[in-house]
């Protein structure tokens, strides 16, 4: 953050987008520049970290920061149109701007996924925060080991990013499954849920697990890895709570004694594992 | 602690004049509809000379004894928190221009210098949680910093609790023990002065007073180890982590929930929670916008929304949150249970839900 954010925490700064990009038809990133180049070039954040992206009158939203973080013209943020910000959000154009305030958090531990095999697991419709470190690994290929992508679904119909998964899986060492729970004719993935990839995936001792989807999903995957000789402590999870302020203050976001937007949204499981898909944290 | 000295009660103006005197807006306690609140106090003669209060689950009356005393009651609704966490505060105005470009700033209202009189030990300790909270922590409020930063504290040794205190079993009082800058000691005759910081010092000197007698400082102890013994309710233990963690789903939980109404009074007058919202409002012409916070609850449904869905959609797993961050979360986050014992909770609760008596109940027979 910049040398200002001890006296104004809060503060949005003018970006600009640079270039809109329709994904889905729901999903579009925004690919944006802070106005000021200063700021825009003493930019520095993680993957798995996010900003808080403000539009003009309408409100705030959190959203994981997905461009490269040696990229330092562009902050790309990759956004399902849900509600009053991401709808609103979604009518913008290049040329428009947003305030933009960050980053915020704990991301993804890359420093000591270095040399190891890295299992990715993911559940749900998309998971921004695992593409930033998808689109990390392979841009850095040799410092990795072998890459594991396992991404389930409720029905084969939610099955966004066709494309993308195609792409990544032609990259040397990686290997991509896709499971849903309901399949529907040419699903080309296996029915079932995520936890059925497992025998088919290369999951070997000493990986370093990364996930984000449904918490139930996620404590259900937790506990399969256990038995398959996985460390709780090397599994990671990105966390998704009601956030306003980001800042450690409003409250919103606590789940049991940690802040998601201090202390996460990337936790470490037994940091979680007590209240994990918990109902009412 | 040793007493500075005594003040007379017919000289409790000239430490409101001198508080003046240095700078100071002095805010005291006061009657206003019903019940002792913080307002601007300019004169000795508006505090609540005489008045009593008696609470109980639910309830809060006052009534004029006539008596002597200033302090002669507990606590009212209102704590420090209101006037350092602003019930409102404006955060950020974005400018939009003509050609679409936008300008944020983030004003912070100065606010001056302010005394408050009368503070109990149960809103010191709530203090020392929520400067943990705003200004401890990785990234400081700036509103409230501005607050605290010129802030003059004179506390009074509680002596008379109400039904619903319970500061001894949480170790926050009656005794005012630290963080103030001056402590009051009523007895007939006026105040022992204790002076806790440099500052209290400082003011005393400018004080009227005169050497403080044994027997005055008997009396002050002697009320003390009194309202000691009047509290008759506590929580089971000051860490109750394993208890309330341990029995997420005791029936006492659907129990309370078929009582309360979710109408977050407790969140409201809790000197220590801290849970607040924030909201756009767009200007009539549209080209400015205001962001501001405002205190928010655990209790309502939009605290805990994430899109497609509510983490807390009933009133169980609402006052489960409240209760287990309360008393449980908190010493992971501060170090310690965020309840401070002031009964608050207890009183403005509209159907009389008691926190030491659910948290009794949810714990019992969890070591
Ligand atoms: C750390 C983090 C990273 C995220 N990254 C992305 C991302 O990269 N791409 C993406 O599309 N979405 C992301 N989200 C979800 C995104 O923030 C919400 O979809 C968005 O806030 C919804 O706001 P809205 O006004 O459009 O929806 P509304 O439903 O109108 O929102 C109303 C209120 O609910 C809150 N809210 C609603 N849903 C969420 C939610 N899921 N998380 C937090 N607050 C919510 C909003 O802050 C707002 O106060 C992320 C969420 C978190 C917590
Ligand atoms: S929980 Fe109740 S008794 Fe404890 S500090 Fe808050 S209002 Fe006071
Ligand atoms: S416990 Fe009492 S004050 Fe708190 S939300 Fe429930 S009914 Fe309201
Ligand atoms: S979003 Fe406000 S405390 Fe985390």
């Amino acid at each position: 953050m910049r040398g200002d954010a001890m006296t104004e925490p809060q503060l949005l700064h003018e970006a600009v987008v640079i270039e809109r990009i329709q994904e889905s038809p729901v999903i579009f990133t925004l690919r944006l520049s802070f106005t000021d180049p200063e700021l825009q070039a003493g930019y520095r954040f993680e993957p798995g970290q996010f900003n808080m992206v403000g539009l003009y009158g309408v409100g705030q939203s959190p959203i994981s920061i997905v461009s490269d973080p040696q990229d330092e013209r562009l902050l790309d943020h990759t956004i399902r149109g849900l509600g009053r910000v991401t709808l609103g959000l979604s009518r913008l154009a290049a040329g428009d701007r947003v305030g933009l305030r960050g980053p915020y958090g704990r991301g993804w531990p890359l420093a000591q996924a270095q040399g190891r095999d890295i299992v990715l697991i993911t559940g749900g419709l998309g998971c921004a925060p695992a593409v930033s470190v998808i689109r990390y690994v392979l841009r850095r290929r040799e410092r990795f080991g072998y890459l594991t992508i396992l991404q389930g679904v409720k029905h084969a119909d939610d099955l966004i990013w066709r494309r993308q998964y195609a792409q990544w899986s032609a990259f040397p060492d990686v290997h991509v499954g896709l499971a849903a729970d309901v399949g529907a004719p040419g699903w080309f993935g296996v029915v079932g849920p995520v936890t059925a990839l497992f025998d088919q995936a290369p999951i070997r001792a000493g990986s370093l697990v990364m996930m984000c989807g449904p918490e139930i999903m996620m404590r259900v995957v937790a506990a399969e890895l256990v038995r398959r000789g996985i460390d709780e402590n090397d599994m990671w999870l990105s966390m998704e709570r009601n956030m306003h302020c980001a800042t450690g203050l409003c409250g919103h976001c606590q789940i049991g004694p940690h802040f998601v937007c201090r202390d996460g949204p990337v936790f470490r499981y037994p940091e979680l594992k007590a209240l994990l898909g918990e109902r009412g944290f | 602690m040793a007493a500075t000295g005594f003040l007379l009660r017919s000289h409790l103006q000239d430490l409101l004049d001198a508080l003046v005197a240095v700078g100071y807006r002095c805010v005291g306690p006061q009657v206003r509809d019903g019940a002792v609140c913080y307002d601007t106090l300019r004169e000795a003669a508006d505090l609540p000379w005489g008045w009593r209060d008696a609470q109980n689950p639910g309830t809060y009356r006052l009534r004029q004894t006539g008596g002597a005393y200033a302090f002669a009651w507990a606590n009212g609704p209102q704590g420090l928190k209101p006037l350092l966490f602003a019930p409102r505060e404006l955060l950020q105005t974005s400018i939009r221009a003509p050609d679409g470009g936008l300008r944020f700033a983030a004003p912070v209202a100065s606010v001056g210098a302010m005394a408050v009189v009368g503070v109990r030990a149960c809103d010191l300790a709530a203090l020392r949680l929520l400067d943990q909270h705003f200004i401890g922590g990785f990234v400081p409020d700036p509103h409230y910093a501005a607050r605290r930063a010129d802030l003059f504290l004179i506390a009074v040794h509680c002596s008379h609790p109400a039904a619903t205190c319970f500061c001894v079993s949480t170790g926050d009082g009656p005794r005012a023990e630290q963080g103030f800058d001056l402590a009051l000691g009523e007895t007939e005759a006026g105040f022992v002065v204790f002076a806790g910081s440099a500052a209290g010092a400082g003011l005393a000197e400018r004080l009227p007073l005169r050497p403080a007698q044994a027997a005055e400082e008997a009396f002050v102890d002697a009320a003390l180890a009194d309202a000691v013994k009047a509290q008759t309710r506590s929580l089971p233990s000051r860490d109750l982590r394993a208890g309330l963690f341990g029995n997420l789903r005791h029936p006492r939980w659907e129990a309370v929930a078929s009582r309360c109404l979710s109408c977050g009074n407790c969140t409201a007058v809790c000197p220590t929670c801290f849970c607040h919202g924030e909201g756009e409002e767009v200007a009539a012409d549209g080209a400015s916008s205001a962001r501001y916070r405002q205190w928010d609850s655990c209790f309502t449904q939009e605290h805990s929304a994430i899109h497609g869905m509510v983490i807390r959609a009933d009133t169980r797993q609402r006052y489960r949150q409240w209760l287990t961050h309360k008393l449980g979360s908190w010493h992971g986050q501060y170090g310690r249970s965020g309840c401070v014992g002031c009964g608050r909770c207890i009183t403005w609760c509209p159907v009389g839900i008691d926190i030491t008596e659910e948290a009794a109940a949810v714990c019992a027979g969890t070591p």
